[in-house]
């Protein structure tokens, strides 16, 4: 079929679109490449490129030095730089989603109640059980974080209203606020697990193990893949609930999935690496600044963007107060909120 | 449900000279409820305690008529922490209806406009950094003033940097968490820094309390609270096209914008007479307004109500912290436990009409 005059333009603009689009995407594979080099090459102890191949590949050798350095970059570099990437894409592709179902550019994945019900078991445990170990009580962190996603989606998906973008977005604040009181309760009347909170609010991708990233990864894993079998309805979901069902969307269907979808990643990544606030927000933001409304590519770009920026406030945080370091939860709100400001203020965002 | 809703927009106005309002019953009777309620409560609240007092004989020293043992127990020591919680309740409530009016959005809520966020870092730095300097900033000014400052100063650098030609509701919100998420990362910073006892004190200041409250704190937050009251009133009058959007408002000229960052500035100041009160009291803001809102059945937050609601849910908090819990808990804790089910009770019920 010939294309008219009228057609060319429009198809040619597209084109150009998608290309730049794809390209972009390419550029922050890129990045999150070299990030994540770097990753590994940076900390308390610098290593050269050559000795980062050395840590990963080589075989076990007699060397005292080189065994050392293999151990580094085996037990600690490489899980971190991994759990970052991990959590990063879960926070980014969970913020875009929640803003996207929640119709509210300023919904965080906080906003389910995932990082209140997440904080709240593991003051619960901490203080029931005097687990001090942060291996045992990421369990009970995502335990709480689905728990408290379910109550959220379930109260608001009662009745009439049922899945209303507001009535989602304050049912979650309604249960976030109750059990950030309980968890203050708690903590306030045991030193113990006060103790435990404050470092567990700041947000580390430091110190977890395969053996925590393993089933985090799995199931933040299970919530990507539900995220983007959602996205062409949560498109059409965006031009309003009557339009939507017009054009076949099973409205009530393609909610849940969302939910679950955000559930699953922002509790993960919550229970993996405590709250880290602000980060999905962001780069949602940016992410729809970048590419346009269409969630199918906002979602990925998202998704990318914050495992860039997770990853590279986590070795920022490493250099700046050296020999300590600081939390990659602190970095990401120090140095990502002024920057978000700046685009704010140039008038980069608009209002969904 | 639709009947009463055609019904309710075609309801009567009433003009007097330059003010016009709609006069809604339902809305009118709600706040004088809520009034009555808040009214009734405070006295309780003055009643209670080691040595209690019934409500008749509150009443009757309230209105100047009591015995003077009496006058001493309410007066003296109950009255400012009651009228504390008063004038707390009422102030996030109006805050807090004005910011969602104003930004269109029932998840603002003066919180994010870094008021909370900038005095809460600065309390915490003060409580957990011992030395020289903080020391002396806490002995000169005392804790809360310190922290009145901080909040305020951070309030208006957010209305400062949003500032661009005017103010823009969706550019103040994302300006304020930036800068809000900037000062809960300092706060969080020093808190897993510091020493574990300096850690729960600042805790239960980031909490917000009413503990120990003298008349002198109560009666420069009372004052300030009025005048602020009395602007927002003279005002708000002209802010009816609130809810229509940032096209309407731009169409309506220089004096829209003027009234809206008038009312926004009273909003921040109502937050930070707040916080110098009782420290920054979570989610009260954000639950009144919204609560007030449902209860009164109207399409945008109402102010008076909101601050009745507010208000409530404070001396009530105040008085079950006191009295039903086993242990001692700062008030924020039980407004938060309260508010935050309540609010979604009422979500509930609304969608199960």
């Amino acid at each position: 079929m010939g294309t008219t005059a009228m057609e060319r333009p429009l198809a040619r603009g597209t084109t150009e679109a998608r290309r730049r689009r794809v390209v972009g995407m390419g550029a922050l594979v890129a990045l999150l490449v070299i990030a994540g080099a770097v990753s590994l090459a940076v900390g308390a102890r610098a290593l050269s490129p050559g000795e980062v191949w050395h840590g990963l590949f080589a075989a076990p050798d007699s060397d005292q030095r080189l065994t050392e350095i293999r151990l580094i970059v085996r037990t600690v570099r490489v899980p971190r730089t991994v759990l970052a990437i991990v959590a990063g894409i879960a926070l980014g592709v969970g913020g875009a989603l929640i803003q996207g179902y929640t119709r509210n550019p300023i919904a965080d994945t906080g906003l389910l109640g995932v990082n209140a019900g997440a904080s709240f078991a593991v003051v619960s445990v901490i203080t029931l059980f005097g687990f001090t170990d942060p291996f045992k009580y990421v369990w009970f962190a995502f335990l709480g974080a689905a728990v408290a996603g379910v109550v959220v989606f379930g109260l608001a998906s009662i009745g009439r209203g049922a899945g209303n973008p507001l009535t989602l977005a304050l049912a979650g604040q309604g249960i976030t606020v109750f059990l950030a009181a309980m968890t203050t309760a708690v903590a306030l009347s045991d030193q113990a697990s006060l103790n435990v909170l404050r470092f567990w609010n700041a947000g580390s991708v430091a110190g977890a193990g395969f053996d925590v990233i393993r089933p985090v990864a799995l199931f933040i894993a299970v919530g990507l893949v539900l995220a983007l079998t959602t996205l062409p309805a949560l498109n059409l979901l965006n031009l309003g609930d009557d339009v939507a069902r017009g054009l076949g969307v099973n409205i009530a269907l393609s909610r849940t999935v969302g939910i679950v979808a955000i559930t699953l990643l922002a509790g993960a990544a919550t229970a993996a690496c405590g709250p880290i606030a602000f980060l999905g927000l962001m780069v949602a933001h940016v992410a729809r600044y970048l590419t346009g409304p269409d969630y199918r590519w906002l979602v990925p770009y998202a998704g990318l963007l914050g495992a860039v920026v997770l990853l590279v406030c986590d070795i920022v945080g490493r250099l700046v107060v050296r020999p300590g370091e600081l939390d990659a939860g602190v970095v990401v709100a120090l140095l990502g909120a002024p920057f978000f400001a700046v685009l704010v203020w140039l008038g980069k965002f608009k209002n969904t | 449900m639709s009947g009463t809703d055609v019904k309710r927009s075609v309801a009567p106005g009433v003009r007097l000279g330059q003010v016009s309002f709609v006069w809604r019953p339902w809305l009118v009777s709600v706040t004088l409820l809520l009034a009555a309620a808040t009214f009734l409560v405070f006295c309780l609240s003055i009643g209670v305690g080691d040595f209690p007092i019934g409500l008749s004989r509150v009443l009757a020293t309230i209105l100047g008529g009591g015995e003077r043992v009496d006058e001493f127990v309410i007066i003296d020591l109950r009255m400012p922490r009651a009228l504390a919680g008063l004038i707390v309740g009422v102030a996030l409530g109006v805050s807090g209806a004005l910011t969602q009016s104003i930004a269109r959005n029932p998840l603002a809520s003066p919180d994010i406009l870094g008021i909370t966020g900038g005095a809460g870092a600065v309390a915490v730095f003060l409580v957990t950094v011992s030395g020289g300097t903080a020391a002396a900033v806490v002995s000169a000014v005392g804790l809360s003033a310190a922290a009145l400052a901080g909040g305020l100063g951070t309030g208006l650098l957010v209305y400062f940097l949003a500032w661009r030609r005017g103010v823009d509701g969706f550019r103040l919100i994302l300006i304020g968490i930036s800068v809000s998420a900037v000062m809960e990362a300092i706060t969080t910073w020093l808190l897993a820094t510091a020493d574990i006892k300096d850690v729960a004190r600042a805790q239960v200041w980031l909490v917000g309390s009413l503990e120990g409250r003298s008349w002198g704190e109560v009666r420069v937050a009372l004052w300030c609270t009025l005048v602020l009251l009395t602007v927002v009133s003279c005002v708000a009058f002209q802010f009816k096209p609130m809810h229509l959007g940032d096209e309407v408002a731009a169409g309506l000229g220089v004096r829209y914008s003027m009234v809206r960052a008038v009312l926004l500035l009273c909003a921040v100041l109502l937050a930070a007479v707040a916080v110098s009160a009782a420290g920054p009291v979570p989610f009260v803001a954000l639950v009144a307004p919204q609560v007030a809102m449902r209860l009164a059945r109207c399409p945008t937050p109402p102010l008076a109500a909101s601050g009745m609601v507010g208000a409530l849910l404070l001396i009530g908090a105040d008085l079950v912290a006191r009295t039903a819990l086993p242990i001692t808990l700062p008030v924020g804790v039980v407004t938060a436990a309260i508010g935050g089910p309540f609010l979604v009770y009422l979500l509930v019920r609304a969608n199960l009409r």
